[in-house]
C-alpha cells in the first residue's frame, strides 16, 4: 500500500475535502467519500480498504483527480487498492453477476477460436493486413447481451463504413480479444496482462501501424495501458471522433444536418484521455450542439463503469444526466462510448422513479450518428 | 491412458427436477456419477454468469434443469431460465465455445426415468466433444 500511496502521490492530500465535493457518486451515496478512503490509506488502514465495498463504488470517472489541488491521482490509488484488494480474495460486485468479466476472462485462453466477425456485411470492405487497424473491442458481445434495447453492432458498422469512405479498408482481426479494461480497472492485472499480450501479438501479425477504436476505453487501454508492452514499436492509436473531425477538416466527407444535439463526455475520452473537441467539432459539422450544464472537465459520469457496481445510485445518476440532457431542448443525446450508450439507455428501458416523458432522448453514438449523417449515401 | 470421465455441474430445481433425481435414486435406476447437481430454488435464477463460471472452472458440461413450462412453482421462473440460457448461447458462440455444453431440460418430479436418460445422454455427449478446453489451462 506504501507504494500506491507513493505512485499516486496520495500522501500529498490535505483533506480538503474537493475530491468528495465533485464526486458524482458521492452526490447520491452518503457511505462513499474518496476523501475518507484517501485518510484511511494514509494512517496505514489497508485491511478496512480492502474489506470496504464502498472500493468497488468508485468510478474511476477522474473527476476528483482533475479538481484535487495537490494533484493526487485517486483514480489510479483506486486501481491499485482493488488489485491489493483482488490478490487479498475480495472480488467486485459485478453486473450482470459477473458475466461480461467472465466472457473477458475466458478471452484470455490461447486456443479459443472466436466468432466475433459476424457483423460484416457484404457492403463493408475489411482486409487481413494492412496499414489500419479497427479494433472492435466488446461490440460483438454486448450485441448478444444488450440487443433488446441497443444495437452495439450499428457502432462497428458505421465505423468501417466512415474508413471505407476515407478510402481504408480497416484490419478487423477475428484474433481480437478483450482489451482487459475492465479486468484492470477490477484488479485483476494477471489477466489484463494476458489479454495485452495476445492482443499485441495479434497486432504485430497484421503490420497495421495505425489503430482505429470507437471505444475510449479501448483508447485509453491500448494507449496508456499497453505502453509497456508495445515496446518501442511505434504504432498510432486515435479514437473514431479524432478520425472523423480529420476527415471533415481535410474535406474528405460531408456531413448533412441531422438536428440539435447535446454531447455526453464519456469519463475515459474527456478526462483520462483529454479529447474535447474532436467530438464536438464533428457534432458541429452536422447540427448545433447545445451544451448541457456539466460538460467537458465537469461532466457528469454515466453511472456504471468496468461493470462493476450496478445499483440504484447508478440509476439515479443516469436519470439525472438523462433530465439535464432532456431539459438542453436537444434532439438526442451524443456520446461516443458505447457503454454509456447500453447504461443510458438501459436506465430508459427499466422501471425508473420519474416519468418517462422527463428522460425519453434518444442517445445515439458519435459514430452512428455521422455515419447516417453522411452526405451522397 | 485412462477414459476421459467428464465433469457435469447441474443445476436442478427445488421443486421439480431435484426431486425428479430423487426419484431416480430412490427407483435405484443406474446413471453416470459424472454428475454434480446443485441445488436451486428456481431454474430461472440460475443466471448466465454461473453457467459460464462453471465452464471457465473446468466443468465440461451444465445442465440446468427445471419445472416443464407452464407448472414452474413460481409461474413464470422457467421462462426466465429460458431467455437466460438463450442469451448465454448466443455469447458461447461468439466466444467459441461449443453450444453442446450447455442443456436445458424439462424435468417434473415425476420423471425419474427421464432425469436418468437424460444424464446418461448428456455424458455420453461431452464424451464425444472431449474435455473442456478451458479447464486445461
Amino acid at each position: 500500500m506504501k507504494q500506491i500511496i507513493k505512485r499516486t502521490k496520495a500522501y500529498y492530500c490535505v483533506e480538503c475535502g474537493k475530491c468528495s465535493g465533485s464526486c458524482p457518486v458521492a452526490r447520491v451515496n452518503e457511505g462513499f467519500s474518496p476523501r475518507v478512503i484517501v485518510e484511511r490509506a494514509l494512517s496505514g488502514m489497508k485491511g478496512e480498504i480492502e474489506g470496504d465495498r464502498e472500493l468497488w463504488t468508485c468510478l474511476t470517472c477522474e473527476a476528483c483527480t482533475t479538481k484535487c489541488p495537490s494533484t493526487v491521482k485517486f483514480s489510479e490509488f483506486i486501481r491499485g487498492m482493488r488489485s491489493s484488494a483482488f490478490n487479498s480474495g475480495y472480488t467486485s460486485r459485478c453486473s450482470q453477476g459477473g458475466l461480461l468479466h467472465s466472457i473477458q476472462r475466458v478471452q484470455s485462453y490461447r486456443d479459443i477460436v472466436q466468432n466475433r466477425l459476424q457483423w460484416i456485411s457484404d457492403d463493408l470492405k475489411t482486409s487481413t493486413e494492412g496499414e489500419v487497424l479497427y479494433f472492435t473491442g466488446c461490440l460483438p458481445y454486448f450485441e448478444n447481451l444488450f440487443s433488446g434495447f441497443v444495437n452495439p453492432l450499428e457502432i462497428a458498422r458505421s465505423t468501417v463504413k466512415i474508413l471505407n469512405k476515407a478510402g481504408i479498408s480497416p484490419v478487423v482481426s477475428p484474433n481480437e480479444r478483450c482489451c482487459g479494461h475492465d479486468l484492470l480497472w477490477t484488479g485483476n492485472v494477471e489477466t489484463f496482462q494476458k489479454l495485452a499480450r495476445l492482443n499485441i501479438e495479434m497486432i504485430k501479425e497484421s503490420g497495421a501501424s495505425r489503430i482505429v477504436t470507437s471505444c475510449p476505453e479501448c483508447l485509453r487501454t491500448l494507449k496508456l495501458d499497453y505502453a509497456d508492452f508495445f515496446e518501442g514499436t511505434d504504432i498510432e492509436i486515435v479514437h473514431i471522433s479524432e478520425f472523423i473531425s480529420s476527415l471533415i477538416k481535410n474535406n474528405d466527407i460531408k456531413l448533412n444536418r441531422a438536428g440539435i444535439m447535446t454531447y455526453q463526455d464519456p469519463c475515459r475520452l474527456g478526462r483520462h484521455m483529454g479529447i474535447y473537441d474532436a467530438p464536438r467539432e464533428v457534432i458541429k459539422s452536422m447540427g448545433e450542439l447545445v451544451e448541457m450544464n456539466k460538460n467537458r472537465e465537469e461532466s457528469s459520469c454515466c453511472g456504471v463503469s468496468a461493470w462493476a457496481t450496478c445499483e440504484g445510485n447508478s440509476k439515479l445518476m443516469q436519470i439525472e444526466r438523462l433530465i439535464e440532457a432532456k431539459s438542453t431542448g436537444a434532439d438526442m443525446l451524443v456520446t461516443s462510448c458505447p457503454k454509456c450508450l447500453i447504461h443510458f439507455r438501459c436506465a430508459v428501458h427499466n422501471q425508473i422513479p420519474v416519468e418517462k416523458e422527463k428522460v425519453d432522448i434518444p442517445v445515439v453514438d458519435l459514430t452512428v450518428a455521422a455515419c447516417r449523417a453522411l452526405a451522397g449515401e | 491412458m485412462t477414459e476421459f470421465s467428464p465433469r457435469i455441474v447441474a443445476f436442478c430445481c427445488n421443486w421439480c427436477s431435484y426431486v425428479g433425481a430423487d426419484l431416480a435414486g430412490t427407483s435405484r435406476l443406474k446413471y453416470p456419477d459424472n454428475i454434480r447437481i446443485m441445488r436451486v430454488m428456481c431454474s430461472g435464477q440460475v443466471f448466465p454468469s454461473y453457467i459460464l463460471k462453471a465452464l471457465e472452472l473446468g466443468a465440461d458440461g451444465v445442465l440446468v434443469a427445471g419445472c416443464h413450462i407452464g407448472d414452474c412453482h413460481y409461474v413464470s421462473g422457467n421462462k426466465k431460465a429460458q431467455e437466460r440460457v438463450e442469451t448465454l448461447l448466443r455469447v458461447m458462440k461468439t466466444l467459441g465455445l461449443d453450444p453442446r455444453r450447455v442443456r436445458l431440460e424439462w424435468i417434473s418430479a415425476s420423471e425419474g426415468m427421464k432425469f436418468a436418460s437424460t444424464v446418461k445422454e448428456f455424458v455420453e455427449e461431452i464424451k464425444e466433444l472431449g474435455p473442456n478446453l478451458l479447464g486445461v489451462r
